[in-house]
């Protein structure tokens, strides 16, 4: 029997991630993250994981791509600089497709930045922090129950998809504490870990991919004798220097998520039927937008709320059905502008796109984003 | 009569990409002839490597094989061993992979005695990029990157192992093959972080530089300067001269490796049957 | 004739390192960069050549008498 517990959203990422069967987290100390993997080192042992503090941010990326290669799902959270350093493996993790995920609880940068304090500024770095083509799936939760939920989409969706998955959470949420129901364990779907549909002797090759364009990788231990590298890799794994494979393999990591672009592509909408304009926006920053469109309501403006749960693959269905809906949007960040872009790119045009901005190491208050409203009511800023 | 260390390879891999004369081929047989040696299961043991020449080795041998990023191979192998302990774990890097990008990593991996058996091929240089100077290039010996040589102080690799926590250290060269693996299987026996390097000649980029192009004429240099430890013991100090270097088993201590001591962290948590 | 040397000729890259340490002048490198026998009777079968050929390209068997 579940019961309410007051909790922080640092905390019920670690809950989600092992009620999603995670039992390996490497990770390295850092602020606003530091709970997770201080919770990781207290329940992961209690359910027969394991828990290793490592000498960098970097090593801590490394390790989990070990353990999740040899069967166990894998988590690693870090903040800002931390982020940074692990690019290069998120890389590895996309190229040899590797179930993980990385949490990363957003604060004020670029570099040291100011620690602790809030920031939706990884937007973008969330997408192309690694270098290269690739695919990314993030999900950002905006309570503390949804940080919970989020977890386990995100280790369900690495395993999916095997590919790494961002859990971009931010200060507000992290630090936030709720009071929370978390689910029965029954009542959570679990993605198991791929295996291999066919025997070494009946040719299985390690990156054929699947219908769904994923491959069924095996767990190193199982007797497939498999390569897995960095490099550009055929079906067997095994580098190759043609165009043809690189253009191929290239192609099907981007097509993997976006055939499955429905499915993953969570949004949520709130007093939009009878909208004349909304507010985008997501994570920490949505509670405060959601009570400054309620406010705006009460003035008698007809404004709702479009929020992103997953920031990528980016929302353009939605948002363009929005677009031919509506006279104007505001998308709220707390940033210089990062998702307003992409905001901006599938809007095209339709409809007038404003940006409330914040980026002050301070949180929105409703008022700030009420009078983004105003102005967009009023055709637009001055 | 085809040698049985074959089976250890991925016959449609080779030959391998490495130049004529290259030393990271005698120190990959080495490698599987101490894994036959042990009769370690081929379906049990992961091969992990870095970026660099002698990282290509892995995709050469026939087990589960993971050529990771340039110096990442140990954390790499701590998460595999961590996940799942009863997999044998030998890690191939370089000297450049090991003690410069990774070596915050190497010495990390020594203090928490994860049982890895690393196997380090010294060729002194950076041979892929083509010759530059590692951590590793004696001093005075010159590379692309210090075409007056080196004025940097190398490192001793094994020392470093030892101070640093490994519990298992010991050198030798592509010359005393024999030798080697019988110092890579004295590792892979050690339950605990086992380092072992091997000094190897690269020909091309290191040999061409330092007037010594012919591989054969490398390995002689390694049969002429390498002495056995315990002749180095008590070999005064006045000959111990800047050529010279020991070779054999430095350091061999039991200690609890990091997958032993975190079973005991699941029990005292109450995860044991989980 | 006391030894049987095969070699695999496409693996050998022609490094010279098992012509350098045989002690009796058996192998040779040819003009194509391969090693070659050059005169077999003198074989001991020591594997010297075997031992660190780089390429595991050259193998010594002590010839079993018939």
């Amino acid at each position: 029997m579940s019961k309410a517990r007051l909790m922080q959203g640092n905390e019920a990422c670690v809950e989600g991630a092992l009620a999603a069967g995670v039992r390996f987290f490497g990770g390295y100390p850092i602020t606003p993250s530091t709970e997770i993997a201080e919770g990781m080192a207290k329940l992961l042992p209690t359910v027969g994981g394991k828990f290793v503090q490592m000498e960098d941010e970097i090593a801590s990326m490394g390790v989990v791509l070990g353990a999740s290669l040899a069967g166990k799902k894998a988590v690693t959270a870090s903040s800002g600089p931390g982020i940074s350093l692990k690019q290069e493996l998120i890389g590895y993790a996309a190229a040899a497709e590797i179930p993980v995920v990385i949490v990363n609880v957003q604060r004020v940068g670029p570099s040291t930045g100011q620690p602790t304090a809030p920031s939706q500024g990884d937007v973008m770095q969330a997408r192309w922090g690694t270098h290269g083509d690739h695919p990314m799936i993030a999900l950002s939760p905006w309570s503390v129950r949804e940080a919970f939920d989020t977890a386990v989409m995100a280790v369900n969706y690495s395993e999916r998809f095997r590919t790494p998955v961002i859990l971009l959470m931010d200060e507000i949420v992290g630090h936030l504490r709720e009071k929370v129901e978390l689910p029965e364990a029954s009542a959570i779907e679990i993605y198991p870990r791929r295996k291999p549909t066919c025997s070494r002797a009946e040719g299985y090759q390690p990156f054929t991919p699947d219908k769904d364009l994923v491959p069924n990788t095996a767990n190193f231990g199982e007797g497939y004798h498999i390569h897995v590298t960095g490099l550009i890799h055929d079906d067997t794994g095994f580098p190759i220097g043609s165009p043809k494979i690189t253009r191929e393999v290239t192609k099907r990591l981007h097509e993997k998520i976006d055939i499955a672009r429905d499915e993953i592509t969570h949004v949520e909408e709130y007093f939009m039927d009878d909208a004349e304009y909304a507010v985008v926006a997501f994570g920490g920053t949505a509670r405060t937008a959601y009570e400054a469109v309620a406010n705006a309501r009460k003035k008698g403006i007809k404004v709702g709320m479009v929020r992103l749960i997953t920031i990528w693959p980016f929302a353009d269905k939605a948002i363009k059905k929005i677009a031919e809906k509506v006279k104007g949007i505001l998308v709220a960040e707390l940033n210089y502008g990062q998702l307003v872009g992409e905001v901006e790119r599938v809007v095209a045009g339709k409809c007038p796109v404003e940006l409330c901005a914040k980026y002050d190491m301070t949180i929105f208050e409703p008022a700030e984003i009420e009078a983004g409203i105003d102005e967009l009511v009023a055709g637009g800023k001055a | 009569m085809e040698r049985s260390f074959e089976k250890y390879f991925r016959q449609n891999r080779l030959p391998h990409l490495w130049c004529p004369g290259c030393g990271n081929g005698i120190v990959m047989k080495a490698i599987v002839q101490a894994i036959e040696k042990k009769g370690l299961d081929q379906d049990k043991t992961v091969i992990v490597s870095g970026i660099g020449c002698s990282s290509r080795a892995s995709g050469y041998m026939d087990f589960d094989t993971l050529h990771t990023a340039h110096g990442r191979a140990i954390p790499f192998a701590t998460g595999i061993k961590l996940a799942n302990p009863e997999l044998n774990v030998i890690v191939i890097t370089g000297d450049g992979d090991c003690t410069a990008i990774g070596g915050n990593h190497f010495i990390h991996g020594c203090r928490r005695n994860v049982d890895l058996t690393v196997v380090l091929f010294n060729n002194s240089i950076y041979g892929m990029t083509g010759g530059q100077a590692s951590p590793m290039t004696p001093t005075h010996k010159k590379a692309t990157t210090a075409p007056y040589g080196a004025i940097d102080r190398n490192f001793d690799a094994c020392r470093l192992a030892e101070a640093a926590g490994a519990t298992y250290v010991a050198r030798s060269t592509a010359f005393h093959v024999q030798h080697l693996t019988d110092m890579i299987a004295g590792g892979i026996d050690n339950k605990g972080f086992s380092f072992i390097e091997a000094i190897c000649q690269c020909p091309t980029s290191f040999g061409r530089k330092n007037k010594m192009a012919d591989p054969a004429k490398m390995m002689m240099w390694m049969r002429d300067n390498a002495v056995m430890k315990a002749a180095w013991d008590k070999l005064p100090d006045d000959k111990k001269t800047e050529e010279k270097f020991p070779i054999g088993l430095f350091y061999n201590e039991s200690e609890t490796d990091y997958a032993t001591a975190y079973n005991e962290v699941i029990q005292i948590a109450g995860g044991a049957d989980k | 004739m006391n030894s049987e040397i095969t070699i695999k000729l496409p693996r050998c890259k022609g490094c010279g390192i098992c012509v350098a340490f045989c002690p009796k002048q058996v192998l040779a490198v040819d003009e194509l960069g391969k090693v070659m026998v050059v005169n077999a009777d003198a074989c001991i079968a020591c594997g010297q050549c075997e031992l660190r050929c780089p390429d595991y390209a050259i193998f010594v068997d002590k010839k079993v008498k018939a």
